[in-house]
């Protein structure tokens, strides 16, 4: 059988919340270990939701480093401009143009020839209105020709500073475009001034004044800044954006450290619900392995190995896996997903609307996906599983279906079903594809909203930026657990149905208490006598007894044949006699006492069982010829294996007796029943239950295992499955079944005397 | 694993295309959104930018986003189409294959592994086709595309990048190095709990008759702690991945902020805010350039098992047929007649001979027996008649001709052939019975009846519910050893073929139902030839001629009469299983 691959399975359980509820149940053991976990997972979602918050201060910090000390830049553009106010500067020129109007100078410049008449005319309006202390007299100057200006502002020197023409020229043609002032005018214009303790020379000012009056009113922020980039250090400094290092340092220290203890929980909650996830698996195993020798023999008449099998492996693994990964994941995520929402309602209930509002539609998308294509991994599972059961017919008859020429019927129905199985292929693994795309584009607009909301906040003055990139986090926070809570709870629904089958067959009704049984016979001391008292015994289920009224006295040493068709019901024998199962009524009773008093467990003490599928486990021979019997020695082994004369064949394997027995051994069919013969023989009992069938089995080995099994019958009381005319013919009594039922009983004379039904079976054989 | 995508049919390879152009449209309009994301956040950031400005860019992000979720759409659509597609002509491929291969090749595969081969071999490269395949493509992509584009942003995110990038890398290599051998060793654990539980189910009766419960819980137990500590140890060292991976992402971020604040205090102030958006864009990329290189990590993992499985799956596609069809479909002259000549045989690349200079002739109506202890060559034999092997030396005639000359179909029209394991096929008894292709019409239902009559099996037939429309399981679960038999028997004599092989087929049956079903095949093939290989004496000694095999070389032709007088080995045999008087009577 090939192996399940480890597709994802989808089941829903009989009773979901019984099942969960028993899971949690049996988890009390680890009570403490869960507990630890389940409170580090929500510590862990809280650090994770907290440290948006930080981040967004640390983005708040750096953002703080992008926009210009504002206030600063106010004062100091107040505080230079004034130094070049109307006021201060019709004051200062006052006091240092003092312009030379002497009658002589005046003269001069009337006779001059290179001005022309026109100037002249002006110029002496310009001295009159001078003279009459005329405030639009010195604006007017400011058009006269150089050459007059050159004739009436000499050097002089103001407060010891020596002010010359030309600095006199420049002061009366100071423009709000158009400043251009010597060193010494600078500083007789502009005092330091301090700004939050920066000192700015006045040649700074006189830099930042300039280069501010060269901006186009209507510039940008951009083209500001770069001006701004081109002033004077102390400026700069002065209006320079303040990034708070120190604040962004001790943040991103608290950000490193919670994200470490975040990984930390995460890692210490991962340990531990991994060492509840095995050490339950391991529980459950091995109370499976336990429950499977306390179980009546009954149940496993209905019920298939596979089954039980797939129950301790598969639904054990399912358990193991979903508690390892679902669980914790389960609970981080729904903290992480409230988390998430009540922290943005804290923060800001409008993003938070938002972001939800945004997230919703493609959530709705998401579940139609989830929906639908689990419905086409269920279809696309059971499409693949006939295709296999179909494929695997064919293989295993692949002789017949060539002899019968059935390839072209096969053939037709592979196509059928291998098409079905790419359709729904094609169906559930587009939809489970589309999840991963479709959250990306959730994230992404649920950004976008946030984004375009935060703006309008942020513009409003309600926000900080911050806010938004936390919001961005929280976006990210809220949507991803979702469909981690969604996959959790798909994986749950199939955790509960596998502990339902585990659960089922742990609580299977086991056999019958033996507490009150007080009686042992020893098996040294025990004579051999086995007495059947009107014996009647009915399968569960069944309505007709399958043994009636069973009567029958065996003394000891005698050999009792049990004779009939397959499926008569000769094991029903061997069950009733081990006690494999409980007679209806009547009683079987062992030196006379009755088995219903005796153990189970003291009752196979008696009994040697020797059946005809030979019974071989993954060990060496030693180990399978001792089994579980203690204080076997080699020797003992040894002489056991030459009587069943298996001590040949065993001494040419290369390891002898050490050899391992898997099954691809050289060990053939009739080897393998000597050797369980052998052990058979090792456990001496008064009784034997033996059965002879040989099928399959070559002849001279055939004879090897009679000689072994005569042996093996001396002196004991044996029950034999018989097969053998020979060992028919010779036994005491002789047990016919038919349809589960003992037709006929006595010895070969008597019953061929009879003419019944073993008379038919006996010559059946030898018609013509 | 190449050599299979060579199966892919034209317009596949034009999906692939497809495949990957949307693959490359997504990851340019995925790359796009982190630019309008830092137009957004410069927006939001600079005073007196307009609404307008910042809902267009939005908007723009919105509208790559849905772009890039439609080709991603369209691209796992033809990803799902590709592999669904791949899958289903490759096992069609593998089908049609073991349908043709040599018996003796199933034997080497096993039928188990066949089975596997083209179911599990084949999803696991439709896995990887389905999910690989897109990340394959979009994993370097995306890496050297927004490697590309945050190279010039700034050294110092790019080497903090870099750094981590490696540092996952070689946390994800050392973990995998540690625990992957691991993992075979776990499944051979299991396989082991499994092996133990099945051990102690199938030998509940041993089990309790030796009181050894506590000794098989005690082995159990054993193997269950081996197989708890195992994965304890594997599920503990992985539980280091996430947190570590989670570690790194966010510690990538802080870094790229916090570098990202050194690089804006020390630029000029019109730089800042390009500086500033220049992170926000940075980290995203930088988490494309992570998630990238751990996508490609994962597929990584995937495509060690993945050409395991393409491996053997080509062993399959790649085994050579020697048992070629021949041609004849005519009619014979002679009819019913099975003759073997000088037949050797022996495996390919054995020494020893199985079958040994066999020569012998059956004549219409005839029943021919072959006895023999195991390993004598007896089913070796009658398998050279339906060609599941061909005869080393001599020849093997069918009506007076060569089987290798029959077309397929023609000779096995001839033969009504029964198995040592009687295989049933999921359908009703009437379809089981009735199974096949003859060159005739098919089996009436009264014809059908009438074989299961002869076969003993329409006495349980009826009894079941729904009697000839009775359902029988896969593999007949649901029918006994016996009844399987018969119901097989009962196919090959509702096929009314000229010769009858039965290939100890009647060893299931009790001797009063072997011996009732050998006398009505007897009378209702009175013209049929029949090949019986047999353990029972009592099967067989009423046949015709007996050959008795021993180790491959026949050392008696003749009636169990003649062969109990002069063939040593025959009586043997016979003493085996009666006795001496017995022998007389009969």
């Amino acid at each position: 059988m090939p192996k399940p691959g480890k597709e994802p399975t989808f089941e829903k359980a009989k009773d979901f919340k019984g099942a969960i509820k028993r899971l949690f149940h049996e988890l009390n053991t680890y009570k403490t270990l869960i507990i630890i976990a389940f409170t580090l997972a929500i510590l862990g979602s809280i650090l994770s939701i907290l440290a948006p918050n930080r981040l967004s201060s640390l983005t708040d910090e750096i953002s703080a480093g992008l926009v210009i000390n504002q206030d600063n830049l106010q004062v100091l553009t107040k505080k230079t401009s004034e130094n070049l106010s109307k006021e201060k500067l019709e004051e200062i020129m006052s006091k240092i143009l003092s312009p030379d109007l002497s009658e002589k100078n005046i003269k001069n410049i009337m006779s001059n020839e290179n001005i022309s008449n026109e100037d002249k005319v002006k110029f002496q309006t310009i001295l009159t209105k001078l003279k009459a202390n005329d405030e639009t007299a010195l604006e007017e100057l400011k058009n006269m020709p150089n050459t007059i200006l050159e004739s009436i502002f000499k050097d002089t020197t103001y407060e010891g500073v020596k002010v010359t023409t030309k600095d006199k020229i420049d002061i009366i043609k100071i423009d709000k475009n158009n400043i251009n002032l010597s060193e010494n005018l600078i500083n007789i214009f502009f005092k330091e001034i301090t700004i939050d303790g920066i000192k700015i020379s006045p040649n700074d000012q006189y830099k930042f004044i300039k280069t501010l009056n060269t901006l186009d009113k209507n510039a940008n922020q951009n083209e500001i800044y770069k001006k701004l980039d081109t002033m004077p250090k102390s400026i700069k400094k002065a209006i320079n954006p303040i990034m708070d290092m120190n604040k962004i340092k001790s943040i991103t220290l608290l950000l490193v450290c919670m994200y470490l203890a975040s990984a930390l929980f995460t890692y210490i909650q991962s340990i531990c619900m991994t060492d509840v996830a095995n050490k339950f698996a391991y529980n459950l195993r091995n109370r499976i392995s336990i429950k499977i020798n306390n179980l009546p023999l009954k149940y496993f008449d209905k019920h298939q190995i596979g089954d039980i099998l797939s129950r301790i492996t598969n639904d054990v693994d399912m358990i193991a896996m979903s508690m390892n990964q679902s669980l914790a994941s389960l609970v981080s995520s729904v903290t992480l997903f409230l988390g998430s929402i009540l922290m943005m309602f804290i923060t800001n209930w409008i993003l938070a609307i938002t972001a939800i509002l945004s997230s919703l539609i493609g959530f709705i998308g998401m579940a139609f996906i989830l929906k639908n294509s689990q419905k086409y991994f269920m279809q696309r599972q059971t499409e693949l599983g006939n295709l296999n059961g179909h494929i695997e017919e064919i293989y295993s008859g692949l002789n017949v279906v060539k002899v019968y020429n059935g390839k072209e019927e096969a053939n037709k129905k592979f196509d059928e079903y291998n098409e079905k199985v790419c359709q729904s292929n094609k169906k559930s693994q587009f939809l489970s594809g589309l999840m991963q795309p479709l959250m990306a584009f959730i994230g992404n607009f649920g950004y976008v909203a946030v984004c375009i909301v935060g703006a309008i906040l942020t513009m409003n003055g309600q926000i900080s930026f911050g806010v938004i990139v936390a919001f961005m986090t929280y976006v990210r926070l809220f949507t991803n657990p979702l469909s981690q809570i969604a996959q959790a709870t798909t994986s749950l629904q199939s955790t509960a149905a596998a502990s339902e089958r585990v659960f089922e067959f742990i609580d299977e009704e086991e056999m019958s208490s033996q507490k009150n049984i007080k009686k042992h016979l020893d098996k040294v001391k025990v004579k051999g006598n086995i007495d059947f008292e009107n014996v009647i015994f009915k399968y569960d289920g069944n309505e007709n007894p399958t043994i009636k009224n069973f009567e029958a006295h065996v003394k000891p040493g005698q050999k009792v044949a049990i004779v009939g068709p397959t499926g008569a019901g000769k094991t029903t024998m061997v069950n009733l006699l081990m006690k494999f199962y409980d007679i209806t009524s009547g009683d079987i009773k062992i030196d006379g006492v009755s088995t219903k008093d005796l153990t189970r467990e003291n009752i196979h003490d008696l009994f040697t069982m020797v059946l005809q599928d030979t019974w071989l486990f993954e060990g060496t021979i030693k180990e399978n010829i001792i089994y579980n019997r203690k204080n076997i020695k080699d020797e003992q082994i040894k002489e056991v294996c030459k009587e069943v004369g298996l001590d040949h064949f065993i001494k040419t394997l290369s390891k002898g007796y050490n050899t391992v027995l898997s099954d691809n051994e050289n060990v053939s069919a009739g080897q393998r029943q000597l050797l369980t013969i052998a052990r058979g023989m090792i456990k001496e009992t008064p009784f034997l239950i033996l059965d002879e069938a040989t099928s399959n089995v070559d002849t001279r080995t055939e004879e090897l295992v009679q000689t072994a099994m005569d042996k093996l019958t001396e002196g004991k009381t044996s029950f034999i499955i018989a097969h053998r005319l020979s060992t028919i013919k010779n036994a005491d009594l002789i047990l016919v079944m038919k349809d589960g039922n003992i037709v006929e009983q006595g010895n070969h004379k008597t019953l061929m005397k009879q003419n019944g039904f073993y008379a038919n079976l006996y010559n059946s054989q030898f018609e013509k | 694993m190449l050599k299979l995508f060579k199966n892919l049919t034209k317009k596949e390879w034009l999906f692939a295309i497809f495949c990957i152009i949307l693959i490359v449209g997504q990851i340019w309009l995925e790359l796009k959104i982190p630019d309008y994301m830092s137009e957004i956040t410069v927006l939001v950031q600079t005073e007196g930018s307009k609404m307008s400005d910042i809902v267009l860019n939005g908007g723009y992000m919105v509208l790559c986003a849905l772009g890039s979720l439609i080709f991603a759409i369209g691209a796992g659509y033809f990803a799902a189409y590709i592999a669904s597609e791949f899958s289903k002509n490759t096992r069609k491929q593998i089908f049609d294959k073991v349908q043709n291969i040599d018996t003796e090749e199933v034997k080497n595969f096993q039928t188990s592994s066949l089975i596997t081969r083209t179911t599990n071999d084949v999803t696991q490269i439709e896995m990887l086709l389905a999910m690989g395949l897109q990340l394959l493509v979009k994993a370097p992509i995306t890496a050297v595309w927004a490697i590309t584009k945050i190279l010039n942003k700034g050294w110092q995110w790019s080497a903090i990048t870099g750094i981590a990038v490696v540092i996952m890398l070689s946390i994800i290599i050392t973990l995998m190095a540690i625990v992957i051998p691991r993992f075979k060793l776990v499944q051979k654990l299991i396989d082991k709990i499994n092996g133990l539980t099945r051990e102690n189910l199938t030998g509940i009766r041993v089990v309790r008759a030796f009181n050894a419960e506590k000794y098989q819980e005690e082995k159990f137990d054993k193997a269950n702690q081996n197989l708890t500590d195992m994965q304890l140890f594997n599920q503990k060292k992985f539980a280091i991945m996430m947190p570590v991976m989670y570690l790194i992402m966010y510690g990538l971020t802080l870094s790229i902020y916090f570098i990202g604040a050194g690089l804006i205090e020390n630029s000029v102030l019109a730089d800042k805010i390009t500086v500033f958006g220049n992170m926000i864009v940075f980290s995203s990329y930088a988490m494309q350039v992570i998630m990238s290189f751990l996508m490609l990590a994962m597929i990584f993992m995937m495509i060690p098992r993945a050409s395991v499985s393409a491996k053997r799956i080509n062993e399959v596609l790649d085994t050579k047929q020697k048992i070629l069809p021949g041609t004849f479909d005519g009619e014979t002259k002679e009819k019913g007649t099975v003759e073997f000549k000088n037949v050797s045989f022996k495996y390919p690349d054995a020494d020893e001979y199985v079958l040994e200079n066999i020569s012998f002739k059956v004549n219409k109506g005839e029943t021919i027996a072959f006895i023999g202890s195991t390993g004598s060559g007896k089913s070796t034999l009658i398998n050279l008649v339906p060609r599941f092997y061909d005869a080393t030396e001599g020849e093997i005639l069918i009506d007076g001709i060569n089987v290798k000359e029959y077309k397929p179909e023609t000779l096995n029209n001839k033969l009504g052939y029964v198995p040592q394991k009687a295989v049933m096929f999921a359908g009703t008894v009437n379809y089981n019975i009735s199974y096949g292709e003859n060159g005739k019409p098919k089996p009436t239902e009264v014809k059908i009846k009438e074989a299961a009559k002869v076969a003993q099996a329409a006495e349980f037939i009826e009894k079941m519910d729904k009697k000839y429309k009775t359902h029988i399981a896969q593999g007949g679960t649901n029918v006994s050893g016996g009844q399987k038999q018969r119901l097989a028997i009962a196919r090959a004599i509702a096929k009314d073929p000229e010769i009858y092989i039965f290939d100890d087929s009647f060893s299931a049956l009790d001797y009063k139902t072997d011996a009732t079903l050998r006398k009505e095949l007897k009378k209702y093939t009175k013209n049929a030839t029949s090949l019986i290989v047999a353990q029972r004496i009592g099967t067989i000694m009423n046949a015709d001629k007996i050959v008795v095999l021993d180790s491959g070389k026949c050392v008696g032709i003749g009636t169990h009469k003649e062969l109990l007088k002069n063939c040593a080995v025959y009586k043997e045999i016979a003493l085996s299983q009666l006795s001496k008087e017995e022998l007389e009577n009969a």
